[in-house]
């Protein structure tokens, strides 16, 4: 070997060493831009947008709600909480809301929060031209008025039951009245327990405590960093390496992968998001009820949720949220049942079998291309020819949204309230009902039922009906559940992991 | 004389304003026939609760509501002035973000092309010192590696095992510029340049073995020993130094490519390179993001070919002579 070729060589591994070597394998976070004790959070991604209204990206919902404020809360448990609004009080009627404001509130920017800016708020997210992505959420708002400047009366088209907890969501976030969409997409202006510090863009994005929140929970960290490492093992590489104290995942595999080092403890917590095949009953063979109920009693979904998603979670129903929760034992076909699947289809008229034609979504979550292979193999033994079309996402996405499909592997958000999880799909008026491809007077009418009673207790038995008529009409088949999982390192304490998949309690968390 | 060159530049400005013309049109229709907008990549299935209203509102905002032609010459004519476009993702204009991005991007292609001549080069030649030798095997292993390991497992499994073994993890940290911080910006930038130079070692090393054993076998090598010329002077002097246009032109190749970004290993490692630029643009369909930014990955294709062009003429006196 020429004698300049060993030196190169040697350069390299000299190199290599002392590059190394300058990193000591306990090194704190040195050139990182946390102080000290400050929580470095891992995400894939930064947020898309820091407007609250136009939010639904994960990362940007998980940032905007430790930056704003909103109406009410949900606790850890998904109950319905106080707010920015103290107390709010339905008319005997129902046809009026009147909200007690917080008083002592402050925004970031040092203006005081007051009745003014909720009005201004609210019909600003009624108005179209925001372009807001809850307004479907006020539709039985029909004005909102500011007596004092701590009542805010809120007129409705009758009542409804799930307007409190619709409240709760960033999506629904106090601005004050003089900021504009323009002024908030670069320096967000809220009332929640942290403020904007510095961004990177693409690299990280730092908040600020709030030393003048209002809330019982004062925020224990100075600072929170939502530092971008854009793929989920390397976050994991970070965490092991002492660089990042606190990430949640939901792929089950970089899950394990975590916990197997014995440094990072995984908290699993049950999501309200399913994982479903949605059937479109407008479309082709799916008109036929029977075909459906056939396809339903053909899945066992505990076999999907093992091969597809490790058995990390719970087969469901439809209903995910914790106080309204459907018990799949419930359904036409609980265990899978071939002979029934093959009585529905003669009763359709379809003995030699069907063909459905199905989208799946493919990089949109983990499980997806997993779970509608699995599915296809068992519907193929019940002569059920799932034909399945993988698609990048954002053809999904278009494909979703215009209904063309007869069939569709998806993971739905669900919704602490199950008027706001289902009433969008399900009553012939919602917006998404196009999509869900069901709807029937028995449903539109136990959804307004649903919603003119404020009572949990007596709601409960309105959606178990909800759920049981999805369920013996077939209208999606729901599969399982699956889990949020919070990963932390040692020396963090004090985070409240939510089934909505929150980082709300970002304000209680401490990193010793 | 001087006229022929002139008007070998121009058409040569030519060529490189119609090679960059060619590349923005099929940038723009190529990103307009991926399925979604905008619109539909912000809010995923959200978008389907849009009311028409709110629908039309977003199209406005976005500028999806213009022809498509017009929405081409005024994002080109905005180019032409400086105007790169704005990313409404990170509320910061495409100049800005390239201006962080591309010397990141650069810092690392050239401690890659470093590092993989470092080991082509030398690997290469030692394989041509004795063709289908034990040594040659040597040279021919390392140069399958290198082509076969794709770059995603060699960097998963580096990370992986640097961090969980050895703490060691500095693209856990934010990243930190070569000004700001020189000794943790060499240190994020080992990895990932081990990586990519790895792979690219592989065809420096083929060519420099293919292009050693080409020039061994003619005859001023043979006179040249045989006059008594060292082995080693001989090796690089007359050998290498003959050898030099093949790998030169390889490695402008190779580094114009690293120049477009290496978009697994700058995901994997959290490099904020041009690469991932390119991908959250194209994920996020921020067309303005896509389009300019390609358009500078293309310009800067065109200028690493120029200069190695120029690079022919400093080490072969017979182009110099042409």
């Amino acid at each position: 070997m020429p004698r300049g070729a060993l030196s190169a060589v040697g350069i390299a591994a000299a190199l290599s060493i002392a590059l190394t070597s300058c990193s000591s394998p306990s090194a704190p976070a040195a050139g990182g831009d946390a102080p000290a004790k400050g929580l470095v959070v891992g995400v894939t991604s930064d947020p898309d947008t820091l407007f609250p209204w136009k939010a639904t990206q994960f990362q940007a919902v998980n940032v905007l709600q430790n930056l704003y404020g909103t109406l009410t809360e949900f606790d850890k448990d998904l109950n319905v909480v106080p707010g920015l609004a103290q107390s709010w009080e339905a008319s005997k009627d129902g046809e009026k809301l009147t909200l007690k404001l917080r008083q002592g509130v402050t925004f970031a920017d040092g203006s005081t929060f007051d009745s003014k800016d909720v009005k201004a708020s609210l019909e600003r997210l009624m108005d179209e031209k925001t372009a807001a992505v809850a307004r479907a959420s006020l539709a039985s708002v029909k004005s909102v008025e500011a007596p004092d400047a701590n009542t805010v009366v809120l007129e409705l088209t009758g009542p409804d039951a799930a307007l409190p907890a619709n409240l709760a969501t960033v999506n629904m976030a106090m601005l004050s009245s003089d900021d504009t969409e323009q002024e908030l997409t670069t320096t967000p202006n809220g009332t929640g327990p942290f403020r904007l510090g510095k961004r990177v863009a693409s690299q990280s994005l730092t908040l600020a405590r709030n030393d003048t929140y209002w809330g019982p929970e004062k925020p224990q960290v100075p600072t929170v960093e939502f530092r971008v490492i854009p793929d989920e093992s390397s976050i994991v590489s970070a965490m092991q390496s002492g660089n990042v104290q606190l990430a949640v995942f939901d792929d089950p595999l970089v899950a394990q992968t975590a916990e197997s080092g014995g440094t990072i403890t995984v908290a699993k917590t049950p999501q309200l998001n399913y994982h479903v095949l949605q059937l479109n009953g407008r479309h082709g063979e799916l008109k036929d009820v029977n075909v459906r109920l056939a396809i339903q009693c053909a899945i066992d979904r505990k076999q999907v949720l093992d091969t597809a998603a490790l058995g990390e979670g719970e087969v469901t129903g439809p209903i995910t949220a914790p106080a309204y929760r459907s018990d799949p034992s419930k359904r036409p076909c609980p265990t899978r049942d071939l002979a029934k699947a093959a009585g529905y289809l003669a009763k359709a008229g379809k003995s030699g079998g069907v063909t459905v034609k199905t989208i799946v979504s493919q990089g949109e979550y983990a499980t997806s291309v997993n779970e509608a292979q699995n599915l296809k193999a068992q519907l193929a033994e019940a002569k059920i020819n799932l034909e399945l079309e993988v698609l990048e996402s954002g053809a999904f996405v278009d494909r979703w949204v215009a209904a063309d499909f007869d069939a569709a592997v998806a993971l739905n958000g669900g919704r602490p309230d199950p008027d706001g999880s289902y009433g969008r799909y399900f009553t012939s008026d919602g917006n998404l009902n196009k999509v869900a491809g069901y709807s029937s007077p028995e449903l539109d009418k136990l959804f307004a039922e649903g919603k003119a009673t404020t009572d949990q207790a007596a709601r409960k038995p309105i959606y178990d009906q909800v759920a049981a008529h999805l369920e013996d009409n077939a209208a999606w088949i729901w599969l399982f559940a699956g889990y949020t999982y919070t990963a932390t390192t040692a020396n963090v304490q004090g985070f409240v992991p939510m089934a909505s998949g929150s980082l709300q309690y970002l304000r209680t968390t401490s990193v010793s | 004389m001087r006229r022929i060159a002139g008007n070998r530049a121009v058409r040569r400005v030519a060529s490189t304003l119609g090679t960059l013309f060619g590349v923005a049109v099929f940038v723009f229709v190529m990103l307009r026939a991926i399925p979604g907008n905008q619109i539909t990549a912000g809010l995923g299935t959200e978008a389907a609760a849009l009311t028409p209203a709110q629908k039309q509102a977003l199209e406005q905002y976005y500028g999806l509501d213009q022809p498509l032609v017009t929405q081409f010459f005024a994002w080109l004519g905005n180019m032409v002035t400086g105007n790169f476009g704005y990313s409404a993702r990170s509320q910061q204009s495409v100049l800005d973000l390239t201006l962080h991005a591309l010397p990141v991007t650069f810092e690392l292609a050239v401690f890659s092309i470093v590092l993989a001549l470092l080991v082509g080069v030398p690997l290469g030649m030692l394989s041509a010192s004795r063709a289908n030798a034990p040594r040659d095997a040597i040279g021919q292993v390392v140069s399958l590696a290198g082509l076969s390991i794709p770059a995603f497992l060699l960097a998963t499994t580096l990370l992986s095992i640097f961090a969980a073994s050895f703490g060691f993890n500095p693209n856990g940290q934010g990243f930190a510029t070569l000004v700001e911080d020189p000794l943790l910006n060499l240190q994020q930038m080992f990895l990932p340049a081990l990586v990519l130079g790895f792979g690219i070692a592989a065809p420096i090393l083929r060519t420099t073995r293919t292009a050693v054993l080409e020039v061994r076998s003619h005859d001023f090598v043979r006179t040249a020993r045989a006059k008594g010329v060292p082995e080693r002077r001989l090796q690089v002097r007359h050998v290498l130094g003959n050898a030099l246009v093949p790998i030169v032109t390889m490695t402008g190749l190779q580094f114009g490519y690293l120049l477009g970004g290496a978009v697994v290993v700058e995901q994997i490692f959290s490099v904020p390179g041009i690469g991932r630029q390119v991908l959250l643009g194209i994920q996020q369909k921020e067309y303005a993001v896509v389009q300019s930014t390609v358009l500078v990955i293309a310009l800067a294709f065109v200028v690493v070919n120029l200069l190695t062009d120029a690079l022919y003429r400093i080490i072969d006196p017979r182009v110099r002579a042409s």
